[in-house]
């Protein structure tokens, strides 16, 4: 028995002896529902956001080297300096080449902090947008992988321009002239997150979200309240049920079967099985309607 | 407009608001720019009565039913007399025909959500088909939070109009005005062919509160101002408001927009 059901038993015995005292309580119990639903879809959206942050989440570096066959690194923006926050290269999958450009969290403590725990700056949207444009010069389809709080918010992304990178990556992946699939692995935060998630079909894992702002901001900035990030998790329906109906997601990858987690292999094994799903249906789209259809995606909201 | 004091924090001045009206809302001691609303801001560019706005009337949207935000909105209109965040519309400058779009900071902190985010895109693609300049003046402190993701979209579809406006041949021209941060920079505001900003603006990403916390210490005086962006290679032009009409009209006529699209194809890879 859920304790939902359990409330709602206790809620309806309430209601049966008041009524049999002469006693009405209906708006008293209406309310206490009201609250217990609100304290449930809280408890919800905050427990989705605590498991997409946490350290044994499949990591983009994982998937990497699970999903794809002959994956090599590339490393740089050509301007300024490689950022460790997003990796980037070439790779196999199901035999043909895709270009990969995924957010990296880090896998262990000093990788974290060399990685910035996978907040990019500059340069790692700018070393995106390199790899996406050779990848729309050789034909190969392009898969990000999303995980990451935001970008970083520090002296130096701002000295050398983050929102210009982020701008111009939204500019151009919107036209990119090659299919891009996006998978939400944990965090989608933000602009930062955005900067690699403009693409043709959007895939969350089942324990993701994407919010516009961290809920813990939403909590100071708008209710006022900084202890209020459950209440601004559930508002902001940062949840890939909510996002699918919005129209922002295109379907969710399993995490769990019948109640139980699944194994991270068999996670990444669920994220190749629908990339290639993916990949082989846009591939057979002519470039120009796929394009089309990618404008119509982001003009409907 | 109430006519509010404005107090200046250089000279430690209180100012009201007509008194300011001679020089546009410019400290006349220091230059100090105070913050201006978008129909202000359009007649400080416009010919006189060619000002014509696009979707006045479009309605408010609350799209993920967001507790309290079609309250927050009524409050909104009702303080700034304004329809929405962003002003949109038709103009001369100088008898050069332009689209024109002007936030206010006073709607919602000038926050992108999705009528705000389609005016702009509208503004722009209707650049398009006139095939005339777009210009646009950004204030804001970044999307709208209350529209969820509704909201990050209005930088894709901003940002896709952007790329529109450079396959056709349409000159984008951003003013960027105190401040213009968040989702705004992180979008439309940072494609300008041509980026002016007003004096002294906060232009920038992430909030000064943000970094601090992230860095733990205080930021470095000016660090995000319009003339440090300037130094950083992005910004083009730093421009008092009592200079933009004339170079908007100098920047129309130096960017003559051709009457057919440009035939080279782009390195971007445009077939037809």
């Amino acid at each position: 028995m859920t304790p939902d059901r359990t409330i709602e038993e206790c809620l309806n015995e309430l209601s049966n002896i008041a009524g049999a005292d002469g006693i009405n309580l209906s708006s008293e119990i209406s309310a206490l529902r009201r609250k217990f639903s609100e304290t449930i879809d809280e408890e919800k959206a905050w427990s989705l956001v605590r498991r997409a942050r946490a350290s044994g989440r499949p990591r983009a570096s994982a998937v990497i080297a699970d999903a794809f066959e002959d994956f090599i690194e590339m490393h740089g923006d050509r301007t300024y300096a490689d950022d460790g926050a997003i990796i980037g290269g070439v790779g196999l999958l199901g035999g043909k080449p895709v270009t990969v450009i995924a957010s990296q969290k880090g896998s262990n403590l000093r990788d974290t902090v060399s990685r910035n725990g996978g907040m990019a700056s500059p340069e790692g949207y700018r070393k995106a947008l390199r790899l996406a444009q050779q990848a729309e010069k050789f034909g190969r389809p392009v898969i990000t992988l999303v995980d990451t709080q935001g970008a970083f918010p520090g002296l130096g992304p701002e000295e050398r321009g983050i929102g210009q990178a982020i701008a111009m990556n939204l500019r151009e992946f919107s036209h990119l002239r090659t299919p891009i699939v996006c998978v939400v692995l944990g965090e989608g935060g933000s602009g930062g997150a955005l900067g690699l998630s403009v693409c043709d079909r959007l895939l969350m894992l089942e324990n993701s979200y994407f919010s516009v702002i961290t809920p813990e901001a939403f909590a100071s900035l708008v209710l006022r309240d900084p202890s209020k990030k459950k209440k601004a998790a559930a508002m902001m329906k940062v949840m890939p049920e909510a996002l699918v109906k919005s129209g922002f997601c295109d379907g969710i990858i399993p995490e769990s079967s019948y109640g139980e987690d699944l194994s991270t292999e068999e996670i990444i094994r669920g994220i190749r099985e629908s990339l290639l799903k993916e990949i082989a249906a846009l591939s057979r789209r002519d470039i120009d309607e796929l394009l089309e259809r990618r404008d119509a995606r982001y003009f409907s909201f | 407009m109430p006519d509010d004091t404005l107090y200046c924090a250089t000279c430690k001045k209180e100012r009201t608001r007509s008194e300011l009206a001679s020089t546009l809302l410019v400290c006349p001691d220091c230059g100090h720019h105070f913050r201006m609303e978008p129909y202000e801001r359009i007649a400080t560019v416009a010919d006189p009565g060619s000002f014509v706005e696009f979707d006045h009337d479009a309605p408010l949207k609350d799209p993920i039913g967001m507790v309290g935000y079609r309250e927050r909105l009524a409050e909104a209109v009702k303080s700034t007399g304004l329809p929405e965040a962003v002003i949109t519309g038709s103009c001369a400058i100088e008898g050069n025909p332009a689209i024109v779009a002007a936030m206010s900071f006073s709607f919602i902190g000038g926050s992108m959500g999705s009528v705000a985010g389609q005016k702009i895109t509208r503004a722009m693609l209707e650049g398009v088909e006139r095939r005339v300049p777009v210009i646009a003046f950004a204030a804001s402190g970044g999307v709208r939070m209350q529209e969820g993701i509704h909201s990050l979209m209005q930088m894709v579809k901003t940002s896709s109009a952007a790329w529109r406006l450079d396959r056709e041949g349409i000159p984008l021209f951003i003013v960027l005005c105190d401040p213009s941060s968040g989702g705004v920079i992180a979008s439309f505001a940072m494609l300008g062919d041509v980026i002016i900003a007003e004096p002294g603006a906060f232009v920038g990403f992430a909030g000064p509160r943000v970094i601090e916390k992230t860095i733990n210490r205080g930021m470095p005086e000016g660090l995000q101002r319009a003339e440090r962006q300037l130094d950083r290679g992005f910004v083009d032009i730093i421009a008092p408001r009592g200079e933009h009409r004339e170079l908007l009209a100098r920047l129309m006529r130096t960017h003559p927009v051709r009457s057919i699209r440009p035939t080279r194809e782009k390195r971007r890879g445009e077939k037809r």
